[in-house]
């Protein structure tokens, strides 16, 4: 197999940055988090290629959540955007990014949501798009309104928009949530607080960004997402 | 061997003052429902192709029960062991290589794909057939990832570095997939007796 510089492994973790499987304060991971640790194994062919969709993924469209049907949803218009890179910056080209979110009201067009709050017959809250050569990313949608749900008594969701990206390789696949600045309800939610690092924490956290509003139309909020990045390292090694 | 041993520490690039940290994951939730499946997100091939397997099975939670809101996602090689990617020196183009599919209410999920073959391993020690997936839950505030072999592979599976890491026997068989009439079974559990083997990488 040729190596090269490009071939190295993507880059461990030197710091815990995702959330702990066992995570007790969010009560749906109590049966659902694996007792044994987990086996280290070496990235082989397997980890270092992944899916590279998007042909034939995305339509004219997907990416504007406002005009997916024949009028317009309730809500505040947004604009969301940003980059997508690796840890070295560098660009995450023509990956598919996956969104959903509730729509103003705080609910999901989800047969299990029984929340209380009115359905909006024209927002279904689904997006789809593909990074550009910069890694760019840009969705058009309404501000998703917070939530209850039952983890505990009286707990509220702060208002997100999930997020699901590919990335150039296994390793890079990421699920994730972004979150508005300033959300009153970031303390008491333990899914935001199962990231260990105050710092990871507000990586998830938009921006407002004035620049990219659109006056007398949109606000605009700013979110780069950063994906594993790869060590300058061949992955193979002579001994074992 | 690990990553630790392979690799040098984990650092800058020369040149790079700073990396920059990596975004956290988050709980997929349990509303994904209405927007990530795909209409043919179970086929990695379409149905009716030569040699096709469907490969099936149930994630259960520490108690037992079903999980009827998890996701699942799975990354093959094709039967000659080789990747869509232009990382894999000897691309299969064409080849998807990738399904997608959402448990039912019973935790069931089910794949058309054909048998992966050998794939290249470290030092030159090829890998057994092996499927890679990736489970998203509510519940689960990360992905988890484990492997499928398959039952019928014995010699292979007795040389493969991976599997080679995995000394307990009752867990080295959570891995491995049983022959049905028409694929193979391969159940997921995320805690406790039987609990599934997952790897970090």
């Amino acid at each position: 197999m040729a190596l090269t510089l490009e071939n190295g492994i993507y880059r461990p973790d030197d710091q815990p940055i995702d959330p702990p499987y066992d995570f007790p304060a969010y009560v749906g991971s109590r049966l659902r988090h694996p007792n044994r640790p987990l086996v280290l194994i070496p990235q082989t062919l397997t980890e270092l290629t992944g899916p590279l969709l998007g042909d034939g993924r995305v339509t004219e469209g997907d990416s504007d959540l406002t005009t997916q049907h024949d009028g317009e949803p309730l809500g505040e218009r947004i604009i969301v955007h940003g980059r997508v890179v690796d840890s070295d910056g560098r660009p995450v080209r023509d990956t598919l990014v996956e969104v959903w979110q509730a729509n103003a009201a705080g609910r999901y067009r989800h047969d299990v949501d029984r929340h209380p709050a009115p359905l909006d017959p024209n927002f279904s809250g689904v997006g789809r798009c593909l990074t550009d050569d910069e890694g760019r990313y840009r969705f058009v949608t309404v501000k998703p309104g917070a939530y209850p749900w039952k983890n505990s008594n009286n707990a509220w969701r702060p208002a997100h928009i999930h997020f699901s990206l590919f990335g150039n390789a296994f390793p890079q696949r990421l699920v994730t949530q972004m979150y508005f600045p300033g959300d009153p309800l970031f303390g008491q939610d333990p899914i935001f607080n199962s990231i260990p690092d105050p710092k990871g924490r507000e990586r998830l956290i938009s921006a407002l960004d004035m620049d990219a509003t659109v006056p007398e139309w949109a606000l605009a909020f700013h979110w780069d997402i950063v994906l594993r990045g790869r060590e300058a390292t061949p992955f193979e090694t002579k001994e074992r | 061997m690990t990553i630790a041993d392979s690799a040098p520490r984990p650092g800058p690039r020369p040149g790079r003052a700073e990396l920059l940290q990596r975004t956290p994951s988050q709980t997929i939730g349990p509303y994904f429902g209405f927007a990530l499946p795909w209409a043919d997100g179970e086929y990695v091939v379409p149905d009716g192709t030569r040699d096709a397997i469907r490969l099936t099975g149930r994630v259960t939670d520490g108690a037992g029960a079903a999980i009827p809101d998890a996701l699942i996602e799975i990354w093959q090689a094709g039967p000659d062991g080789h990747f869509d990617h232009p990382d894999d020196p000897e691309r299969a183009s064409g080849f998807r290589g990738f399904g997608r599919c959402p448990t039912d209410g019973d935790g069931r999920f089910e794949f058309v794909t054909v048998k992966p073959g050998r794939v290249p391993g470290p030092d030159r020690v090829r890998q057994a057939p092996h499927v890679e997936v990736s489970v998203f839950a509510r519940g689960l505030l990360k992905r988890l990832v484990t492997r499928i072999y398959f039952e019928d592979e014995a010699e292979a599976n007795a040389e493969d570095p991976i599997l080679d890491l995995v000394v307990d026997p009752a867990a080295r068989a959570t891995l491995i997939a049983s022959r049905t009439a028409d694929g193979y079974r391969f159940d997921i559990r995320l805690q406790g007796d039987g609990e599934t083997v997952f790897f970090d990488f």
